[in-house]
C-alpha cells in the first residue's frame, strides 16, 4: 500500500506529525515570526529564545500538512544549542537536499533532516518541506512581519 | 441510466487512457479543468491544417472558409444557453475575463460612490475581485450574502441585502469548491422587482445542466470553455442586446471599429464591440465542436448521469470514519470537497496522486469559503460525464488506505 510513496512518507515523517516535538507557544521567546504557504494553507508561529548569537530554545506552533509538520518540528530539535551561522548554514544544506543538488549535501550535518530528502521528488511539495526554514531564516535576521513562500 | 453511453463516452476522450504512476489515471479534478474528446482536439487540428486565415478580413478563400466556421460557433454557442441573437455572444477569454469586462464597462458606467453590489459568500475569487477593484475605484460598496453550514445561501438574508442602493446583484450558478446549486430563478426574480441587473457566473454549472438565458431572464451569463470540454484559454460572454449595445467598449483595436480616422472612431456592430484584435480562432471552433458533443449525448441525460454518481459517491464517503462533507447543500453539482480527521489535503492529494487518481487539494480560489468552514483547505473530488461508479469506488478505497497507513 502506498508502496510508491516510501521515500517521501518516512515513518519519521508520521512520527513527528502525530506527536509534533516542541508544539507550544512560547511566552518568553525572543523572537517570533509567521510563517504561511497561501497555495495549501499551512500557517505556522516559530518562537525562538536566544543567549547571543546562540538558539538556546526553538519551538513552533500552528496547521500544516505531515510534510510541513515533520520540517518544522524536525527543525525546532535540530536548531537547540546551534549558533545563528550555524543555524544559517543546515538552512543551506537543507535548501540544497530539497532541491536536488544531491552531490553538495553534507550528509552528517543534516542528520535526521535527511528524511526530508523525497521531496525532491515531488515539486509540488518543496514548499511544505522548506517553509519551517524559511520562517528561521526571517527569525535569525530579526524579520519581525511573516513571511510567505509566495 | 442504462441508455448513458458510458463506454463510447470513454473512449473518445484519448487522456483516459494514460497511465499515472504506473496505474489507470482516475481523474476526478474536472472542476479544476476538463478533458478534452477527440472531436475537439480535432477539430482544432482540422482547423491548423486545412482551414486556417484570419477572420472578418480577406476575401480570400481560407479566411471566408475560417469565419464561416467561427461564426458557426457562435450560433452553436447562441442556440445551446438559447440567446435570443448571436449578437449576444461576445468571445472572451474565460469567466474570468468576462467578470472583468462587465466590471469595467458595464458597471464602470453605472456605478458611483455609495452604490452597492450584492454577491454571495460562496463566490470564487473571480466574482469577488474585480468588484473589489471597481469598489477602490469608485467608492461603491460591496455587500455579501451569508451562507449556512450546509454551504447554501441563506436566501432571506440574501433578499435584505438588496436596497434602492443595490446596483448590480453578481452570483455563482454553482459553487466550485462546495457543488452548492444557488437558486438563481428566485434571485433573479428578487432583483427584478427593483430592476437590478443580474449576473450569473455559469464557469461551473454549464458542463452540469442545461441553461436556457432567456427563461432565466439573467442580464448577463460568463463561463470558460475549458470546464466544457472544449479548449482554455476561451469563453463566452452572454449579455441582453440592449445592455450590451449601451456598454462602453473594453479594449481597443481591430476589429471593434467601423470606421477610424485620427479625429475620431466609430465602432462596431455586437458583437465585434468587444472582440478587439485577432480572437482566439481555432479554439472557438474546439468550443463549437465541444457543443456539437454535448448536444449529442444531451445535457439533461448528462445531469441525470452524474446526479446519480454524485449520490453513489456521497454515501460511500459518508460511511468513511473521520471524513466530513464540506458543502451538503439540497441543490447541488458533481461537487464532492472533503476533510479528513488529521490529515491535510495536500497529504491526501500526494497521496491519492500515487494511486493515478487526480484531486484537487487546496484552497480552490474560494478562500472566504474555506475560513468560514475553519479549514485551511479541502480535497475535492469533482466529476464530469466520463466518471464511472468504479472510478468512485477507486477514490473510496484510497481515501481508506490513506487514513490507515496515517494511522
Amino acid at each position: 500500500m502506498f508502496d510508491d510513496l516510501r521515500d517521501l512518507y518516512q515513518e519519521v515523517i508520521f512520527d513527528h506529525n502525530r506527536n509534533p516535538r516542541n508544539f507550544h507557544v512560547m511566552e518568553d521567546s525572543d523572537r517570533k515570526v509567521e510563517g504561511f504557504n497561501p497555495l495549501c494553507g499551512d500557517r505556522l508561529t516559530l518562537f525562538l529564545k536566544m543567549d547571543g548569537d546562540k538558539i538556546t530554545d526553538a519551538s513552533f506552533q500552528g496547521s500544516g500538512c505531515a510534510i510541513s509538520t515533520a520540517s518544522v518540528s524536525l527543525m525546532t530539535e535540530i536548531v537547540k544549542g546551534k549558533t545563528e551561522a550555524e543555524a544559517e548554514e543546515l538552512f543551506k544544506q537543507f535548501h540544497e537536499m530539497t532541491t536536488g543538488k544531491e552531490e553538495a549535501i553534507n550528509l552528517e550535518a543534516i542528520g535526521k533532516l535527511a528524511v526530508l530528502a523525497g521531496v525532491r521528488e515531488y515539486p509540488a511539495r518543496v514548499k511544505c518541506a522548506t517553509l519551517a526554514w524559511h520562517t528561521l531564516d526571517a527569525a535569525l535576521k530579526n524579520e519581525q512581519e511573516s513571511i510567505s513562500t509566495e | 441510466m442504462t441508455t448513458f453511453p458510458i463506454e463510447k463516452i470513454r473512449a473518445d476522450f484519448p487522456i483516459l487512457q494514460e497511465k499515472i504512476r504506473n496505474k489507470p489515471l482516475v481523474y476526478l479534478d474536472n472542476a479544476a479543468s476538463c478533458q478534452k474528446p477527440q472531436q475537439v482536439i480535432d477539430s482544432i487540428v482540422h482547423c491548423y491544417s486545412h482551414e486556417y486565415a484570419n477572420v472578418h478580413r480577406g476575401v480570400h478563400t481560407l479566411s471566408v472558409k475560417v469565419t464561416d466556421r467561427y461564426e458557426g460557433a457562435r450560433e452553436k454557442v447562441k442556440d445551446f444557453i438559447n440567446a435570443h441573437s448571436t449578437k449576444e455572444i461576445i468571445f472572451v477569454r474565460g469567466a474570468t475575463e468576462a467578470i472583468n469586462l462587465i466590471a469595467q464597462t458595464f458597471a464602470k458606467s453605472n456605478i458611483k460612490a455609495g452604490d452597492e453590489i450584492l454577491i454571495t459568500a460562496m463566490e470564487h475569487h473571480s466574482n469577488i475581485v474585480p468588484w473589489q477593484m471597481l469598489c477602490a475605484e469608485t467608492g461603491a460598496v460591496l455587500k455579501v450574502a451569508p451562507i449556512n453550514l450546509q454551504g447554501e445561501l441563506i436566501y432571506p438574508e440574501f433578499e435584505k441585502l438588496i436596497s434602492d442602493k443595490t446596483k448590480l446583484v453578481s452570483v455563482v450558478h454553482m459553487s466550485n469548491a462546495l457543488g452548492t446549486i444557488n437558486p438563481v430563478e428566485k434571485i433573479i426574480a428578487a432583483a427584478k422587482v427593483k430592476n437590478i441587473p443580474v449576473l450569473l457566473d455559469g464557469a461551473q454549472a454549464i458542463p452540469h445542466m442545461s441553461v436556457d438565458v432567456q427563461a432565466l431572464d439573467c442580464d448577463f451569463y460568463v463561463f470558460s470553455g475549458h470546464k466544457l470540454y472544449a479548449p482554455s484559454g476561451i469563453g463566452v460572454l452572454y449579455g441582453k442586446q440592449a445592455l450590451l449595445e449601451a456598454m462602453p467598449p473594453y479594449q481597443g483595436g481591430g476589429d471593434m471599429i467601423r470606421k477610424v480616422t485620427f479625429e475620431e472612431t466609430e465602432y462596431n456592430t455586437l458583437p465585434y464591440k468587444f472582440e478587439a484584435g485577432t480572437p482566439n480562432i481555432a479554439d472557438v471552433i474546439g468550443l463549437g465542436a465541444a457543443i456539437d458533443y454535448l448536444n449529442e449525448i444531451g445535457m439533461d441525460n448528462i445531469a441525470a448521469y452524474e446526479a446519480e454518481l454524485l449520490t453513489y459517491a456521497t454515501e460511500k464517503a459518508k460511511q468513511i470514519k473521520g471524513l466530513k462533507l464540506i458543502g451538503e447543500a439540497q441543490e447541488k453539482g458533481a461537487i464532492l470537497s472533503f476533510v479528513l480527521d488529521k490529515i491535510h489535503p495536500h497529504d491526501i492529494g500526494t497521496m491519492l496522486d500515487s494511486l493515478g487518481i487526480a484531486i484537487r487539494a487546496g484552497h480552490h480560489c474560494a478562500m472566504p469559503v474555506m475560513d468560514f468552514f475553519e479549514v485551511p483547505a479541502t480535497a475535492r473530488a469533482s466529476f464530469a460525464m466520463y466518471n464511472t461508479k468504479e472510478e468512485i469506488d477507486v477514490l473510496i478505497k484510497g481515501i481508506e488506505d490513506l487514513i490507515e497507513i496515517f494511522g
